[in-house]
């Protein structure tokens, strides 16, 4: 566990696109009956959206939270698994559309869904080490699942900016300690060139989202002393529904504490924007003074933990851009064959 | 033939063993059976396994086991006989002290499935079918046994059928070595979803890894141990691999003359046997298990689950630790638990889930959907 000093969280945006099939809809067209389904529905990017489209819509609405000059961010990085391009940084497409060129760094980083996570924690080490003035994390996915797989009901879209800078009076939460867990654990992969990933089934459960979840969440509270009564929010990386229950019970924590940062059933898994999501609308409901426990996870594997404790502008700041009710609450609902038309899965020649 | 004890038993818990190997569990219960038995050498090895080849590109299993073991010297096999491979195992140790060849052998069997993806658990269960006319089809074990269950339905009426895997979960509640120590009501057996109707997901055993392993002695040495003895009686018998070549889809012949012969054997009669451990790998093959070994009449062995007659204090208890629906069904191990279950029966170490007059049990293994067919009585002395 690391003690992060001197770390905050300026702005915040959550974005999550229109569109939504049902997992019901998908299951009629496999033979899938209610009971089996992980989620109720998830979010489609529409055909005109991509990571990079997403990621400057969270980016604006986190810019407009955190009132700075875009041209002091220093640098920009992405985490996703669905990159517009195998080689040319999506950050560097963001930083030109919210007008921060030219930035010092910007890359985009993998970690199947801890990506997001992954960049937040690095972009915390540039500002406590002084090397940049604000940095921008960004999770932001369009993930793919296999047609009839098991991940077809989940892996959906959205993205989730933070903009990162020294702690304030304009600062919305501070960045208090964070903590990983990485291990070598084949559970989730996409080799090169393949169009879906795979994953080992039932191994993807208890030695790797579990072990993993639990082991960065655990050095928290014990390495670190913190307990589960002062944190007011916990927030997991939620492939579906049931895992981040599960974890809450294996660690003694109210489900209550959960549910406010649990979006999994409306929106389905949107991989490196998952928990960053819902740490997004836990921002958007959290009293100065509150503490969140946020933990992503990755498979391959690896989990980022983070104690987030929200500070007294979030109250002023957090109605400069549109809360993410707004995007959950607007939807178009969209059938089967519209779903693989915007998926790109239809061929046409 | 000489007669053939049972010295020592050993078994790992049944679970989803992530970070175990194959040969790691197959060690832990032989280690365990050594510790039993009060021995540290036998004669030879037996290892009874279905998928290593399939799981984990493993076909050399008997030296594998030897050498794990520091008996790298003794003559050391590997029998199969798809999911019945532990008793094929058996069979074969059974018969070398029988012969008097060997004084001590140690049969183990072990299967480590989460190696696997489902998938390919299912298409290695195939295997124990013929592959190019029944797999070629898209038919796999279950929906096999669905056929099987149909038939049953037509025929006899399966209203009782989901009350085996309520009795077998019933009395795995508290064992430590199962893989779901837990009741399992009737009304959530028939709200489970159909895996390939009119079978259910909760007629049939889950996924799991687990080894076990029995020491057979012969007379000479008998006498000179501690441990706790049985006696121990193996036969076996085969029908065609495709239960629907059948004259009749379903009597399992194999189970019909194993048991018979092994009855003979002991010189025992139905009403002698106890207890019995069931190959309930599915609801309807614990139903066609019971009915073919002669203890029920056809059509009639779910009422016999549904009345109670099954339970540890009914009057032919089976399953007595879970059977393979709850404690778990690791192919090629779970006919070596159920001969150390029957072994903790009837010399009165079962705990909880002793039966009363365990003086004889018999197991029944089942390898294919019938093809195979061994049967076990493991005997007090």
């Amino acid at each position: 566990m690391v003690r992060v000093g001197g770390v905050a969280i300026r702005g915040y945006g959550g974005y999550v696109p229109r569109y939504r099939i049902r997992a019901e809809e998908i299951g009629r067209i496999w033979g899938v009956g209610a009971a089996e389904l992980p989620v109720g529905e998830k979010s489609v990017a529409g055909p005109d959206e991509d990571v990079a489209t997403m990621a400057v819509e969270a980016a604006r609405m986190a810019l407009r939270r955190a009132g700075i000059d875009p041209r002091k961010i220093g640098a920009i990085h992405v985490g996703s698994e669905s990159k517009p391009y195998a080689v040319k940084p999506t950050g560097t497409i963001v930083a030109e559309a919210i007008g921060a060129n030219p930035s010092k760094l910007a890359a985009d980083f993998e970690f199947a869904c801890k990506a997001g996570t992954e960049a937040l924690s690095l972009i915390s080490g540039l500002i406590q080490t002084g090397i940049i003035e604000y940095g921008l994390a960004i999770g932001a996915d369009t993930a793919q699942g296999r047609p009839r797989d098991a991940l077809e009901y989940t892996a959906a879209s959205g993205a989730a900016a933070f903009i990162l800078g020294k702690p304030d009076r304009q600062a919305v939460a501070l960045i208090e300690a964070w903590s990983g867990y990485v291990t070598d654990t084949p559970d989730f992969w996409r080799r090169p060139f393949d169009r879906y990933p795979v994953h080992a089934a039932r191994f993807t459960g208890a030695p790797a989202y579990f072990k993993h979840v639990v082991g960065a969440v655990k050095s928290l509270l014990d390495g670190d002393g913190y307990s589960i009564d002062e944190i007011d929010y916990f927030v997991f990386h939620q492939p579906n529904v049931k895992f981040p229950l599960a974890a809450a019970k294996m660690l003694g924590i109210p489900k209550e504490k959960v549910l406010p940062g649990l979006l999994s059933d409306k929106i389905g898994n949107t991989y490196s924007a998952c928990s960053l999501l819902g740490l997004v609308k836990v921002l958007d409901q959290a009293q100065p003074g509150q503490k969140i426990l946020l933990a992503s996870y990755g498979s391959g594997a690896g989990s980022d933990a983070f104690i987030i404790k929200v500070l007294d502008a979030i109250l002023e700041r957090r109605d400069l851009a549109p809360r993410l009710d707004s995007f959950l609450e607007d939807k178009i609902y969209i059938d089967y064959a519209t779903y693989l038309k915007f998926r790109g899965e239809i061929l046409r020649r | 033939m000489g007669k053939v004890f049972i010295a020592g038993v050993g078994f790992t818990k049944i679970a989803e063993h992530w970070d175990r190997s194959l040969d790691g569990l197959l060690v832990e219960a032989s280690l365990k059976a050594f510790d039993n038995a009060g021995l540290s050498e036998v004669d030879s090895i037996y290892v009874g396994n279905a998928l290593a080849e399939a799981l984990q590109d493993q076909m050399h299993l008997g030296a594998a086991v030897a050498e794990d073991l520091g008996l790298a010297r003794i003559p050391a096999f590997r029998v199969e006989a798809a999911e019945a491979s532990g008793a094929a195992a058996l069979y074969a140790g059974f018969n070398e002290v029988a012969s008097g060849r060997a004084d001590a052998v140690l049969v183990v069997g072990g299967e480590k499935l989460s190696d696997g993806l489902p998938e390919e658990v299912s298409s290695g269960l195939m295997m124990g079918g013929r592959p190019y006319y029944e797999s070629f089809i898209g038919a796999d074990f279950y929906s096999l046994n669905a056929l099987l269950y149909r038939i049953y339905c037509e025929r006899y009426g399966c209203d009782n059928l989901a009350s085996f895997p309520v009795m077998s979960h019933a009395h795995a509640e508290g064992v430590a070595h199962a893989q779901y120590p837990f009741k399992l009501s009737l009304e959530k057996v028939l709200s489970s979803p159909f895996i390939a109707e009119p079978l259910r997901r909760l007629e049939v055993s889950g996924i799991g890894d687990g080894a076990a392993a029995v020491i057979l002695v012969g007379e000479r040495l008998a006498g000179k141990l501690k441990s706790p003895l049985s006696q121990l009686q193996v036969a076996s018998a085969t029908d065609r691999l495709n239960p629907f070549d059948r004259e009749s889809p379903l009597r399992f012949q194999s189970v019909g003359l194993a048991v018979s012969l092994v009855l003979r054997d002991a010189r025992l009669s139905r009403n002698e046997i106890g207890f019995i451990e069931l190959y309930d790998a599915t609801s309807i093959m614990a139903a066609l298990c019971l009915e073919s070994s002669g203890f029920a009449d056809p059509g009639k062995s779910g009422e016999l689950a549904a009345r109670g007659e099954l339970d540890l204090g009914g009057s032919l208890p089976c399953n007595t630790f879970g059977g393979l629906k709850a404690r778990g069904h690791p192919l090629g191990a779970t006919a070596l638990y159920q001969i150390a279950e029957a072994h903790l029966q009837v010399t009165d170490q079962a705990g909880r889930n002793q039966v009363d007059s365990a003086g004889a049990g018999l197991a029944i293994a089942i390898g294919g959907v019938g093809a195979t067919a061994f049967a076990s009585i493991v005997k007090r002395v």
